[in-house]
């Protein structure tokens, strides 16, 4: 019975397939929903200001921010940052081959990253909002800094003046050395713990809705249709009944 | 010609339009009786008989949102993967055009496989129905075709790199191998030149066939006639019926009766479908792989490259097939030749097949295994077409079959659908744990994979077996 029971548990945990996630940690679930207007403009603004300098978003116009609630001009005065034509879409300006250099991979075009790192542990999104607070301080790798979610990566901890230093607490020694969940603050950023956290909640919950900005809408459609095809079928299958009753 | 037919001045409108018509094109109102009005079928299919119009529903489907996404999608490696994405937020309804066309791709597989196992699970591959049977064969493996390469469009990882994997496969043809790969990549890797020509025949070639092959199926099938739930002829029975004095008495006419039937499985089917369509297009990574989210990139390899969910079983078959099943092979030939000599057959027939098997062990040793492992794959698509006359019983449909039969049929759905499962799992160990290390995954889908080609290879042996139950005379027919 045991064996059984493993086993089906072995073949329904396979059953998610092939995903870039790889997650050296569980990952936690962003607690924000892509209808949040608010935390989407909020994230709209944190992605702007601390993503857009290195990744870009090639598929993701400025104009379409106009769908979280901003104006046109909302756009052009606080979050058109690298350049002046709000009908372009969010490119980078920086060399290819110099980020290369800098960081050992060029950075990832993060228009669909929610989606591409999707996978069995979590959301994409979730992925993200793990990511970004599990760095800790590490003198090995070359940018001085290491993750929990994905060790050794070659970004070095893009919020790091909001989030501070922290140090993970870890149990036990060697091989058997595993992360409790706690850390240990040991500079202070300039954002509360909670404020942080909110922060990059909010970020995740934006590549979300950047990831497919049309979601929403879709689920809203898809309610109507569904109504929609109750009734049909249900006016097909009286159609149906009332055609085969004198069939002997 | 037929008989120019005059019709009187003061018919209506309706009735002088349709005698226009008539006199001009008459085919168009024959086919209209011979396919529809006065198409007899029998009046007692069940849930199963409904697939095969929602496989025509889904066809039209792909064809119709295919021509919307073939105006904006561009068949260039350099800008394939973002016009994908340009359809997806730029394009009106391009989002919906394009899941659509992603979910129909897998509507279409569920639909043929419940559609094959139907034509199992009652015999409707038997005498008279061969060709229907094969004609429908054949457009399962166009279908096959058409989704491998229309999965390569997006150029996403996973469609570069599941290309590259079954490209490769061709290789392993003894002799001609590279070449014929060469020949389907027109490249050394899968590139611009690979994504130029699987476009080509994904928006014309295939489909062009598969159309073909649907009237052929259809026009094969309408000759013949329905095959129905109890396997028994309605041809075969009495004749007359309220709507004509010759046609089968079991037998109602298609329209409007299966017409109006299948509307109703239609509204159920475009529930589900339309369920994935808005609410989880993706599937949990089914539909639409998530790594396919990444751009093609020839030089990262993914960790684990795994086909969609349609192929996983083909291709479990696949990896499964290593030395260890070369000579799992090769013993379970000489055991049959051995075992031969034990039979009453003539002396040299035993001679031959002892002499088939000697060379059959010398070339399963001789090509690599990767070699067999690309004949085992197309060989468990291949056999279907022998269906037909590997399946003995003296009944068709397994209502009437030795009860034990629906056990076979039941073990065999379980390999196909643990092959499945163990073709989109990473290969390797099943468990963590070390005391069962020996249970990998490519062992057990051996094990599988034998048992699926064992159904098929000793049909003429076990569907004899066991006696059948009394088949009715007529149909059995519960009023609605």
């Amino acid at each position: 019975m045991n064996f059984w029971k493993r086993l089906l548990f072995v073949l329904v945990a396979a059953l998610p397939l092939a995903a870039m996630q790889a997650s050296a940690i569980p990952l936690d679930k962003v607690p924000k929903q892509t209808t949040d207007l608010v935390s989407l403009q909020h994230g709209a603004k944190v992605f702007v200001n601390y993503c857009l300098g290195c990744h870009a978003a090639s598929f993701m116009r400025y104009t379409k921010l106009q769908e979280l609630g901003l104006s046109q001009k909302e756009i052009e005065d606080n979050l058109l940052l690298a350049t002046d034509d709000i009908g372009t879409t969010m490119t980078v300006a920086m060399d290819p081959v110099k980020a290369k250099d800098w960081f050992g991979v060029n950075p990832p075009d993060l228009s669909v990253i929610a989606r591409a790192l999707s996978g069995p542990g979590g959301s994409g999104a979730d992925y993200v909002y793990t990511l970004l607070r599990t760095y800790y301080r590490d003198p090995t790798p070359p940018t001085g800094w290491n993750n929990l979610v994905f060790p050794n990566i070659g970004m070095p901890h893009p919020l790091w003046e909001l989030q501070g230093e922290r140090e993970p607490i870890f149990a036990g020694e060697g091989d058997k050395k595993v992360f409790t969940g706690r850390w240990k603050q040991v500079t202070k950023g300039t954002l509360t713990p909670v404020e942080y956290e909110e922060t990059v909640a909010d970020l995740a919950n934006y590549l979300a809705w950047m990831a497919e900005p049309v979601q929403n809408k879709r689920i809203a459609i898809g309610v109507w249709v569904m109504i929609f095809l109750f009734l049909f079928t249900l006016i097909a299958w009286r159609l149906n009944a009332s055609y085969w009753k004198d069939v002997e | 010609m037929a008989e120019f037919k005059e019709i009187s001045p003061d018919a209506s409108m309706g009735a002088k339009l349709h005698n226009w018509f008539d006199n001009r094109f008459p085919t168009m109102f024959d086919a209209y009786r011979k396919h529809m009005s006065e198409y007899y079928a029998p009046k007692n299919f069940n849930f199963w008989y409904f697939f095969g119009s929602l496989a025509l529903l889904v066809l039209v489907i792909q064809i119709v949102t295919g021509i919307f996404l073939t105006m904006n999608y561009k068949p260039d490696a350099e800008t394939a993967f973002a016009s994908v994405e340009f359809i997806m937020r730029e394009v009106p309804g391009g989002w919906f055009i394009r899941y659509m066309h992603s979910t129909g791709a897998s509507a279409f597989f569920i639909v043929v496989y419940l559609h094959m196992f139907r034509g199992l699970l009652y015999g409707s591959y038997r005498k008279p129905r061969e060709l229907v049977w094969i004609f429908g064969c054949i457009i399962f493996l166009a279908l096959m075709a058409e989704a491998f390469m229309g999965y390569l469009l997006p150029w996403g990882q996973m469609s570069y790199w599941g290309a590259q994997v079954i490209v490769n496969l061709f290789s392993a043809v003894p002799f001609i191998g590279p070449d014929l790969a060469l020949l389907i990549r027109g490249d050394y890797v899968v590139g611009d030149a690979t994504l130029n020509r699987f476009f080509s025949f994904h928006v014309i070639a295939v489909p062009l066939v598969l159309v073909g092959l649907v009237v052929a199926h259809l026009l094969a099938l309408h000759d013949v006639g329905s095959n129905n739930p109890d396997g028994v002829e309605i041809k075969e029975g009495p004749k007359g019926n309220r709507w004509s004095p010759d046609a089968p008495a079991d037998g109602i006419p298609f329209h409007p009766y299966y017409t109006v039937h299948d509307i109703v499985g239609i509204g159920v089917f475009l529930m589900i479908y339309f369920a994935v369509v808005f609410f989880a297009p993706e599937l949990g990574g089914y539909f639409i792989e998530y790594n396919n989210f990444i751009p093609a990139d020839p030089l990262v390899t993914p960790a684990h490259i795994a086909p969609v969910w349609y192929f996983t079983a083909f291709y479990s078959m696949l990896r499964a097939t290593t030395d260890p099943m070369v000579t799992a092979l090769v013993v379970i030939i000489a055991l049959a030749a051995v075992l031969n000599f034990f039979s009453r057959r003539s002396l040299a027939s035993k001679i031959g097949v002892a002499v088939a098997a000697i060379i059959g062990v010398f070339l399963l040793k001789t090509f690599d295994a990767k070699f067999w492992g690309v004949v085992v794959m197309g060989g468990a698509v291949v056999i279907l077409f022998f269906l037909p006359w590997l399946d003995r019983s003296p009944v068709k449909s397994i209502r009437y079959r030795p009860g034990w039969h629906k056990v076979v049929y039941g073990l065999f759905v379980v390999c196909f659908i643990l092959l499945m499962i163990l073709g989109a799992a990473s290969p390797g160990p099943l468990f963590n744990k070390s005391s069962l290390e020996w249970l990998t995954n490519e062992r057990v889908a051996m094990v599988l994979t034998l048992g699926y080609l064992a159904f098929f290879l000793l049909m003429p042996w076990w569907s004899q077996l066991g006696t059948p139950k009394p088949e009715p005379d007529r149909i059995t027919f519960k009023k609605h």
